[in-house]
């Protein structure tokens, strides 16, 4: 009565699931290049797309769909990457609900990014700012919680130490950032509340996110089957030869980076490192060999459309992406963790 | 097979086991009776490899545990925790898959011979038709089966057990103790349990270790230290041993 899937099936079953979700991404993308304010005939899109790749736009479509991707490139990037380190974090803290942002990696970047908007500095030092802000929060959580990441100590008291003081730590950067969102000049105000929601609106498309996200991805799917062992014992994994404590640190680091890569340049949306990984999960069970790549195309396909959805749905006006994903997120979160307490 | 030399623990300022110099030979079975907080896990644990001495050293197979690669050390001993929180949904053979882990960590996918493994250990607990469950569902003695065919299928000369029988109805209790006693017996596997039944423990083992929790152990022979004074010494509560048959029998002799 069993039908135990043999390696072949399982195999297979994660080559069809991975194929299937990269053309949904490829779909996305080409979705959210037709879709705007002034939509490309899909007959169009080839003659586009061929002008783009040469390099020399020249119709009005063309010019509109390089404008269109180069934004949608930004968005799976971000949203690959957000999805990613929430895989990781999930996996790092043994807790399912953990987001990427628990740790309070992006209230640290927001600390920095809000800083320098209130001082009116130029876009690349608000992103210098905020990566910097990041990396600030995430080496003050290291040496604080230096212990709790090693193995050693009880599984559960280790996660937990690395959890509250990073809850700590981002509270501590919210009471600032309230702080300067109470001091600065009104004309400041859109942009640094913007910036805290989320939003892709002249976010420029640069190389360095996809390197993080290609190193990340490289990180994660070698040390799936790990990865795997440690979800399922935590300290225990030691005894089936998982180095725990390297690779817990290597957990950290790496979402770390991922975190920062991601909300240094579209600021912190919400929800994609959280419910993407959830819902693959769900959807395809929690075998990292799996859900490492399904997790990072889906997390960049939805980002792409949560940000199609972001500017058109009242066009001409041009909502955070942040919203979106918060609007979509909390109820399919909420709906889920009902289902899976109902089981 | 597994010695240890000095081998001091401490748990706070408390000396849980002091200068304990134990030798386990291969093909032995081994019972470690003591009161809670005797320090029988932290012993397990160190023995293991999950935590590291306080002073002395635990020595597997002629070198010591702290000079063993972790991975060819998982191919060497396994280990069932006392007791397991499963974070997330995976499915039972999932949990018996990753016991292969030492076998094929560089590979990404397990092959046929690790899912030969997984499904004749999963058969062997009588867990085969929990295989696709999400161990999160199963009761607390089907997850304790299903970790203890994990067990079995990670395949390794020494067994390392705490309170493998926790938790399970009294059919498979027994038959948890006649599948190790004759793991030890057909395969020369060497286990060292922990275990609170001590008729259990005395038809599963040939050899016994009773800590006292302020540093005393003794160890030897079943027959020599499993009686009636030394068991109710070292539990601090009356035993009597009664004979019947061919089997010995332990009783609480208080109400």
């Amino acid at each position: 009565m069993t039908t135990s899937p043999s390696p072949n099936n399982t195999r297979q079953r994660a080559l069809v699931i991975v194929a299937t979700l990269a053309l949904l991404a490829v779909g996305s993308l080409l979705l959210s290049c037709a879709v705007g304010s002034v939509p490309i005939a899909l007959a169009d899109l080839p003659g586009a797309l061929a002008q783009v790749v040469h390099g020399k736009p020249e119709t009005l479509a063309a010019t509109l769909f390089e404008l269109r991707l180069s934004r949608a490139l930004v968005a799976f990037v971000t949203g690959a990457a957000l999805a990613l380190a929430g895989v990781m974090m999930q996996a790092l803290l043994r807790n399912p609900l953990a987001d990427p942002y628990v740790l309070g990696i992006s209230a640290g970047a927001s600390v920095g990014a809000l800083a320098a908007l209130m001082c009116m500095c130029a876009l690349w030092v608000v992103d210098a700012s905020a990566f910097g802000g990041a990396v600030l929060v995430s080496a003050m959580l290291y040496l604080l919680a230096r212990r709790g990441l090693r193995s050693g100590a009880p599984a559960e008291g280790g996660a937990s130490t690395l959890l509250l003081t990073g809850v700590i730590l981002s509270s501590a950067c919210m009471a600032l950032v309230t702080l300067m969102l109470s001091i600065a000049p009104e004309g400041r105000l859109r942009s640094m509340i913007f910036w805290m929601i989320g939003d892709l609106a002249g976010a420029p498309l640069r190389i360095l996110p996809w390197l993080v996200l290609a190193g990340g991805l490289l990180f994660a799917m070698r040390s799936a089957r790990s990865l795997n062992v440690l979800a399922m014992h935590a300290e225990g994994a030691a005894a089936l030869g998982v180095r725990v404590g390297a690779l817990r640190k290597g957990l950290f680091f790496v979402s770390g980076i991922l975190t920062a890569s991601a909300v240094t340049s579209a600021g912190s949306i919400g929800f994609v490192g959280l419910i993407v990984p959830h819902a693959c999960r769900f959807a395809f069970g929690p075998d990292h060999r799996l859900l490492v790549p399904a997790a990072t195309l889906a997390g960049g396909a939805f980002l792409v459309l949560a940000d199609t959805l972001a500017r058109t749905v009242i066009a001409p006006q041009q909502l955070p992406v942040g919203v979106v994903t918060a609007l979509i997120g909390a109820p399919v979160f909420l709906w889920q963790l009902h289902r899976l307490h109902r089981t | 097979m597994i010695a240890t030399s000095q081998l001091t623990l401490l748990a706070g300022a408390r000396t849980l086991v002091r200068d304990l110099n134990w030798m386990v030979g291969a093909g032995e079975s081994w019972s470690i009776i003591g009161r809670n907080g005797a320090g029988k896990s932290t012993l397990i644990r160190t023995l293991a490899g999950l935590r590291a001495p306080d002073s002395g050293a635990v020595i597997l197979d002629g070198r010591p545990l702290a000079a063993w690669p972790l991975a060819e050390l998982a191919r060497t001993r396994a280990f069932v925790a006392q007791s397991r929180s499963d974070a997330f949904g995976y499915s039972a053979l999932d949990t018996v898959l990753a016991a292969r882990h030492p076998y094929g960590a560089t590979r990404y996918w397990e092959d046929d011979a690790d899912q030969a493994a997984a499904q004749a250990a999963l058969a062997a607990m009588e867990v085969d038709h929990l295989a696709p469950r999400d161990v999160r569902t199963l009761s607390g003695g089907e997850r304790q089966r299903v970790a203890i065919a994990a067990m079995l299928s990670q395949d390794t000369p020494l067994l390392l057990l705490d309170e493998p029988t926790n938790a399970l109805d009294l059919a498979h209790q027994a038959a948890v103790a006649r599948l190790l006693a004759r793991l030890c017996r057909e395969q020369g596997k060497t286990i060292i349990a922990i275990g609170h039944d001590l008729n259990l423990a005395h038809q599963a083992s040939t050899h016994a270790l009773l800590l006292m929790g302020d540093g005393e152990w003794l160890a030897g022979p079943a027959v020599e230290v499993m009686t009636a004074p030394l068991l109710s010494r070292y539990l601090h509560h009356p035993i009597e041993v009664l004979t019947h048959g061919a089997r010995r029998l332990f009783i609480s002799s208080e109400g």
